[in-house]
């Protein structure tokens, strides 16, 4: 019975790769975003908004495609990596991390938000009663008290990116060791009709997402919080 | 509340006496007084909270000018909607759209005219909120070292322990604020912010979320607080037992403005406030302990101009004694009426008669020979004891209200 060959480990290692510098990353570009419109007043909130969420939406071939043209070497962003001396995005591994950031976004953002939101204003009004500046209250309150929504944001985030297919094969391409994942790795399995090779993928990763789940609604059930 | 026999509302077992937290005098009750007197005009600005304020919100406006003793315990008092919270939380700079100014004991904190906008972070002010608000990720401890840890060594006049013990929260520190009940809560958000060595405290109603035997629990330290710190304090609150029980000096709002403000004595005996306390009106009289009679199990307290007999109470003679006599308690005769079950009689001047709350009544402002006095009687009476100023009367009291 075959198992894994050692092209699927590397598309496993990649995927994982992929999935963790892209996590780290929207979490540092998705706090100060969820942070801003939690507490926004503004009305460019709406927009914002619908922008960060549009990813929801939008058929992952709609997103590869305008990446593809942004990052190529006529696009804008092509242009900006070529005159810094990054080369062209597209068919690299910082190509799929920028694209996982941007498919993944609204998986980080809305729970941090939620969680922000939550907390409401009062604790960061008793910080400051307490002398905490902005950022003192920032990093000793509101981070701590939104801690499980990171939780829900990094698993989230870190599943969805796992899980992206389309935005990969637009602007991968099937690049083995440099962006053949592993939902691009099943795709050519089946493709070649090698469907045992495609069980061992699919399943593990079905069990993989069931398992995440798993955690995050069982955390969510014994969640609790606010000021005591 | 027709009782015969005064009550005392203090329990006698309240906290024992601390080392005073800071250093200096144990503030001492003011003597009773006619109104604001003219020292205060004297006073140079490190003893005066200046505040003028104007906020609006949809249905709302909020709009004070107040100069406020920089000691003592003032009270914001009035009802809910009146704007009093609005008021303590544009002191603390926690209302970004509160235009105005607000000197504190000689620290500019806002001068709109000026650009001065001082953030909350950087005021010297300690908070305590409705709810006490501690941080549930945080031990009470922890909660206590927040503020601490953010004040500079030197400028910390109160230490953890010095807190700790003046609130009684030594066994609690360990435990998370989830574990604590209200009470426990309450003193732990009061000693957070004593912590943070401020130069004015401002309490939120600390009370109002408990039940009446958790206020009793709390009400002995937050009098401790005052007995034993000098720090001004700006209480709000909506309950007038809490008002007379604990301040100095009383700010009435209504509708977001100042319908009457000053020393709690004076302020108290004035007939004409406009506020519910027409109908709960009445006096409030710091007395001395002078003398304990254990045959009838009465004790007299004496203040300037009389004396009262109340219920044998528990404390040394000399001891300050803050009561009140409700207006509705105190009936009048043109004599010393003999041959009456009420105890205490005290010979006074009518000063003036004004309309009550009802048609039916007249309020007599009292001059019991250096306090005030005021009685709540129907018009008829009035007109048949011909009442008018300078006219001496005997003044029954069927009741006093002991505060502690």
């Amino acid at each position: 019975m075959p198992s894994l060959t050692s092209a699927d480990w590397s598309a496993v290692r990649l995927t994982l790769e992929l999935a963790a510098v892209s996590t780290a990353i929207l979490l540092l570009v998705g706090t100060p975003v969820a942070w801003w419109l939690a507490r926004t007043g503004s009305r460019w909130k709406g927009v914002v908004g619908a922008v960060v969420a549009l990813p929801l939406v939008l058929p992952p071939t709609v997103i590869g495609f305008y990446l593809l043209v942004a990052m190529g070497p006529s696009g804008p962003l092509g242009r900006l990596t070529a005159a810094l001396g990054l080369g062209l995005l597209p068919f690299s591994f910082a190509g799929l991390v920028v694209g996982s950031v941007i498919y993944s976004l609204p998986f980080v953002v809305q729970p941090l938000a939620n969680a922000f939101e939550a907390i409401g204003r009062r604790p960061l009004e008793v910080a400051a009663t307490l002398r905490a500046g902005p950022w003192d209250s920032f990093f000793n309150v509101a981070l701590p008290l939104a801690r499980p929504g990171f939780v829900t944001a990094t698993i989230l985030g870190f599943a969805h990116t796992v899980g992206e297919f389309g935005v990969v094969l637009m602007i991968g391409g099937n690049i083995p060791d440099r962006t053949r994942v592993v939902s691009v790795a099943i795709y050519d399995h089946v493709e070649a009709l090698e469907y045992a090779e495609a069980h061992w993928l699919a399943g593990g990763m079905l069990a993989f997402s069931f398992v995440v789940l798993l955690v995050l609604y069982g955390r969510r059930r014994q969640a609790g919080g606010g000021l005591g | 509340m027709a009782d015969e026999m005064p009550r005392r509302e203090q329990p006698s077992s309240g906290p024992q006496r601390a080392a005073s937290v800071v250093a200096g005098e144990p503030r001492a009750r003011r003597p009773v007084s006619q109104g604001e007197d003219a020292r205060d005009e004297a006073r140079p600005d490190e003893h005066r909270i200046r505040a003028r304020f104007d906020v609006a919100f949809p249905g709302f406006r909020l709009d004070v000018d107040l100069e406020l003793p920089g000691r003592g315990v003032t009270a914001l008092f009035g009802h809910s909607g009146s704007g009093k919270t609005t008021l303590l939380r544009c002191v603390a700079g926690l209302e970004a759209g509160a235009r105005g100014r607000l000197v504190v004991n000689g620290e500019c904190w806002q001068d709109d005219a000026r650009r001065i906008q001082v953030p909350t972070h950087r005021r010297a002010l300690g908070y305590v909120f409705q709810e006490a608000s501690l941080f549930p990720h945080l031990s009470v401890r922890r909660n206590l070292e927040f503020g601490l840890r953010r004040i500079a060594a030197a400028a910390r006049r109160v230490q953890l322990e010095q807190a700790v013990a003046l609130l009684g929260i030594e066994a609690l520190l360990e435990r998370m604020p989830e574990r604590l009940s209200g009470g426990e809560r309450q003193r732990v958000g009061m000693a957070r912010a004593l912590l943070t060595s401020p130069r004015i405290l401002l309490m939120d109603e600390p009370l109002a979320a408990l039940d009446h035997k958790r206020k009793q629990e709390i009400l002995p330290y937050l009098e401790r607080l005052h007995d034993e710190l000098d720090i001004p304090v700006l209480y709000v609150s909506h309950s007038p037992d809490e008002v007379v029980r604990l301040a100095d000096h009383v700010v009435m709002l209504g509708e977001g403005r100042v319908m009457a403000a000053g020393e709690l004595h004076a302020t108290m005996a004035r007939l004409d406030l406009p506020t519910a306390f027409t109908e709960d009106a009445g006096v409030v009289v710091d007395g001395t302990v002078a003398a304990h009679d254990d045959h009838d199990h009465l004790t007299r307290l004496d203040f300037p101009g009389g004396a009262v007999w109340v219920q044998r109470q528990p404390v040394v003679l000399g001891r300050r004694l803050r009561f009140r006599i409700h207006a509705r308690d105190v009936s009048l005769a043109d004599h010393r009426v003999e041959g009456t079950s009420i105890v205490n009689l005290i010979e006074v001047t009518v000063k003036e008669v004004v309309g009550a709350d009802s048609p039916a009544h007249v309020l007599v402002g009292l001059d019991a020979g250096g306090s005030a006095l005021i009685a709540r009687i129907t018009r008829r009476s009035s007109a048949q004891l011909a009442l008018r100023p300078g006219r001496r009367m005997w003044a029954q009291i069927k009741s006093v209200a002991l505060l502690g």
